[in-house]
């Protein structure tokens, strides 16, 4: 290793073979046998239980620690599964501190939550790893339906299709299928190549043809796929991002968030991939400590988020923030970026201090960067879709768009926070809906 | 620190933690190790007849019930009297008492009810200079198949007869151990103070099965595919060891005689608890076998600092104090009305009160949509399920209804006076005072 955190501009290899290791290990390893009877006995079997509730997928969670503490985790991942069939990646990725975590009576009672999120990757991840599908296809229908994205809305959605007999078409612009699973969640959360493993692992239900490479816009038009398929499901997410609209933005070393975490994920040796010696990421997300905190774990010295409102606006979760602080990431709020300064390639980033409503202070900072991370969100892409709601596809609690059978779900349609556990309910739920309309349920 | 010295049937030791005769008790090391550790007696692993000694299962001999963390709550074991010779326990036993005079050692004795297999096993165990014998009429596995052990204490005449035998050929104290797995265990205490025993001690052992293995249906714990049934002891069994107990403290005929009380003795406040309710002293077995020895040190400060709060200077002031507030049920005060309540502030909205009320109970407890959950009154028949359920102690509590205030659920004003079952008109042997 010749490069050192010390080292000057955006380089690779700053870390030894057993940091990169080490750094990029899983954040919570799977719980133990024992570990888990012991977590899952702090359980007090609510009566309707508040952390069923706060599950946007609504899983029987009292029901499945239960099935774990009697030496049945088979049976626990399959309530898990029957109400998320990405239960494996949810207990991975969801908030859980905002979720179910933060509804557990035991965080009220004692401020420790029942580790609900870590009993349900040991109950999912059990069954997994034995390579056992536990649903199975109904009779064929013969109907068709066209899957637009095969992230976690639309896997989901295609599964549940795909459960009810219906023969299903996933079309993806990417190389593979997972969508933001797969691209777009840092590495420590989904170690050894989990995204994958469950995408093939959903994909045993059978009935779904996954198709890569297929654009909506330019390989594949919304006409012709409602044409061709006897309903649509539209879980195209956020293809595009927000640019700062600063000069200076195209300079060497700015980047986006998303791009980075993507090459991030795919790449099979991390010490080729380079990073700065002083980066800073712009945003107050997910993505953006996502980005921060991988920047510093592939060796960077300083790594600074800014976000240019106060800490309790940020969208990144109280969790996110202390785990970024926890690796060394500065984070600095309240600061807008005004300019970006260098001579070809970046150099300094200045910011002006703002209030929470945004207004200028007239007082300045500048901070040493030879790599910007843009995170400031993501929008929307795509022409002739159905009628937005805001800057989203407007859809009824069902996921039912303005077109005639198209439907909607996960980050491209309004309504529901940005989550993979919410994509999930939104594809079941209206996978559901298209079932019913398919088959002519009256009602 | 609050003087612990226990004098039980003239049996003197620093402290009424006795080891009971079990494992712990088996050979020389391990007493020296109990004694070092400060326990106040121990009573010798179970001798038998002189010549060759019983055999044991070379497979295990408990099985156990665990609660959450793995906590051992229960423990069953097939494990047979002392398998050493009995020369070489005696030895022992000497030895060690030589070595601890002011600590209580006690031989724990089972041969076959003839009156001369007792005669000549008490000779030769009063020569080693212990304080004591107990009679072990409990175990319910391999001896008693031998008509030894439970077999005897299930039968009331043996009982007596054997006792009887004992205190003719014996000068030492006797303690009859006796075995739960009776209808009535008045009746053998009965026998054993007729037979005239100085004290009895309970309880043994219960028969118990402590799982079966759904692969191979074996009963656990398993020799080569089977099982035999074993003798419970631990925690679990505290509460049914207390009643038997108490059952023989409070029955007048019994005239108080002494008890050494046993049965899943874990902590300070179990000992007091036994001692409350008559046992004069404790015997421990199962704790120290999951623990080991030291757990006498808690048991000591324990005791030792509930008795200066209250103000006990001898651990008798203790013994047979919650006796007189044992009483039948016929007789408990029906006037006495109380209602659940729920500390709101406490609540942490897990809604176990309600589940359990609602589906098992008498539909007393009420759930709003922002999980507040409140008595009915109306309802309300203090049955105590809710208090116990909860998980958040003192959340929920019972509430006197004060005499002259009206119970909801029965329209009636609560009286002041104390009535019972025996005179209440619902009673069909209702014989009221003229």
């Amino acid at each position: 290793m010749s490069e050192t955190a010390l080292t000057p501009g955006v380089t690779s290899g700053r870390l030894s073979a057993e940091q990169y290791a080490d750094n990029f290990s899983d954040l919570h390893p799977r719980l133990d046998d024992h570990e888990a009877l012991v977590a899952a006995d702090r359980c007090y079997f609510c009566h309707d239980a508040p952390c069923i509730t706060a599950c946007p997928t609504d899983i029987d969670i009292p029901l499945f620690i239960r099935q774990i503490a009697t030496g049945t985790p088979d049976a626990a991942a399959k309530t898990i599964l029957t109400q998320n069939i990405m239960g494996g990646m949810c207990a991975r990725v969801c908030p859980t501190e905002t979720l179910c975590e933060e509804a557990c009576v035991r965080e009220l009672a004692e401020g420790k939550p029942v580790l609900i999120g870590q009993l349900q990757r040991y109950a999912t991840d059990t069954l997994m790893d034995k390579g056992v599908h536990p649903f199975e296809r109904a009779k064929a229908t013969g109907k068709r339906v066209a899957v637009v994205g095969a992230g976690p809305a639309g896997l989901s959605c295609a599964h549940r299709l795909a459960m009810h007999g219906h023969d299903v078409v996933i079309y993806d612009a990417r190389s593979k299928p997972g969508g933001l699973n797969e691209f777009g969640i840092a590495a420590y959360k989904t170690v050894g190549g989990f995204a994958e493993r469950e995408v093939d692992w959903l994909l045993q239900i059978g009935g779904i043809t996954v198709e890569t490479g297929k654009r909506l816009g330019t390989d594949l038009s919304l006409a012709d796929l409602k044409a061709q398929f006897g309903a649509v499901f539209l879980g195209i997410g956020l293809g595009g991002v927000n640019a700062l609209d600063l000069d200076g933005e195209d300079q060497d070393g700015v980047s986006d968030a998303v791009d980075f975490i993507e090459a991030l994920r795919q790449a099979r040796d991390l010490s080729s991939l380079p990073v700065g010696r002083d980066v800073v990421v712009i945003g107050g997300g997910m993505t953006a400590v996502d980005a921060a905190v991988q920047a510093k774990l592939l060796g960077a010295l300083n790594v600074s988020l800014v976000y240019r409102r106060g800490r309790d606006r940020m969208n990144a979760s109280t969790f996110e923030q202390d785990l970024a602080a926890s690796k060394g990431v500065q984070i600095i709020t309240n600061a807008t970026p005004k300019a970006i300064h260098g001579n070809g390639s970046v150099r300094e980033i200045e910011f002006e201090y703002t209030d929470d409503d945004l207004t200028p202070t007239g007082q300045t900072v500048r901070l040493a960067a030879d790599q910007v991370f843009k995170a400031i969100g993501q929008t929307l892409e795509g022409n002739n879709l159905p009628a937005l709601d805001g800057r989203k596809i407007a859809v009824t609690g069902t996921g039912r768009t303005s077109l005639e059978g198209v439907w909607a779900g996960g980050d491209c349609a309004a309504g529901g926070d940005d989550l993979t556990v919410t994509a999930v309910a939104e594809g079941r739920d209206a996978a559901e809906d298209i079932h019913t309309s398919l088959i002519g349920v009256a009602g | 620190m609050a003087d612990l010295t226990s004098n039980f049937i003239g049996i003197s030791s620093p402290n009424p933690f006795w080891l009971a005769s079990a494992p712990p008790t088996d050979k020389e090391y391990n007493v020296r190790r109990a004694f070092e550790a400060g326990w106040g007696g121990v009573v010798w692993k179970t001798l038998g007849e002189d010549g060759p000694p019983v055999v044991n299962v070379n497979g295990p001999r408990y099985g156990a019930i665990w609660g959450a963390d793995r906590r051992l709550l229960g423990l069953n074991n097939i494990e047979l009297i002392t398998d050493r010779p009995l020369q070489v326990n005696l030895d022992e036993m000497t030895r060690v008492k030589k070595d601890y005079p002011d600590r209580a050692i006690i031989a724990s004795l089972m041969v076959p009810v003839d009156e001369d297999s007792w005669k000549a096993i008490l000779e030769r165990v009063a020569e080693t200079g212990c304080d004591g014998v107990e009679l072990n009429f409990g175990c319910p596995h391999g001896m008693s198949e031998r008509g030894m052990g439970s077999a005897v204490g299930q039968v009331p005449e043996y009982v007596g007869q054997v006792a009887e035998w004992c205190k003719k050929h014996t000068d030492l104290p006797v303690i009859v151990k006796l075995t739960p797995n009776i209808t009535d265990i008045r009746k053998p205490a009965q026998a054993a103070k007729d037979g005239g025993a100085d004290a009895v001690s309970l309880i043994n052992t219960i028969n118990s099965i402590t799982g079966v293995n759904l692969d191979n249906f074996a009963p656990e714990p398993t020799i080569d595919g089977k099982g035999a049934h074993g003798g419970y002891c631990g925690p679990a069994v505290k509460p049914i060891a207390l009643n038997m107990v108490a059952e023989i403290a409070r029955t007048p005929g019994l005239g108080g005689i002494p008890i050494s009380g046993i049965g899943g003795v874990t902590t300070w406040r179990d000992a007091a608890e036994f001692m409350a309710l008559g046992a004069g002293n404790v015997q421990v077995c199962t704790a120290a076998m999951t623990y080991g020895f030291k757990i006498v040190e808690e048991m000591i400060s324990g005791l030792s600092e509930y008795m200066d709060e209250k103000g006990f200077t001898s651990v008798d002031q203790l013994v047979g104090r919650a006796v007189p507030n044992l009483s039948d049920w016929q007789h408990l005060n029906l006037n006495y009305v109380t209602k659940a309540r729920i500390d709101q502030d406490l609540c942490i909205k897990c809604g176990r009160c309600y589940a359990a009320c609602e589906d098992t109970s008498h539909q007393a407890i009420s759930m709003s949509e922002d999980r507040v959950f409140d008595v009915i009154d109306g309802e309300c028949v203090a049955c105590n399920l809710c208090v116990n359920v909860c998980p958040v102690e003192n959340c929920i509590t019972m509430e006197e209804l004060a005499p002259g205030t009206v119970d909801e659920r029965t329209g009636k004003v609560v009286e002041d006076e104390y009535a019972n079952w025996t005179t209440h008109p619902n009673n069909p042997g209702n014989c009221a005072a003229e």
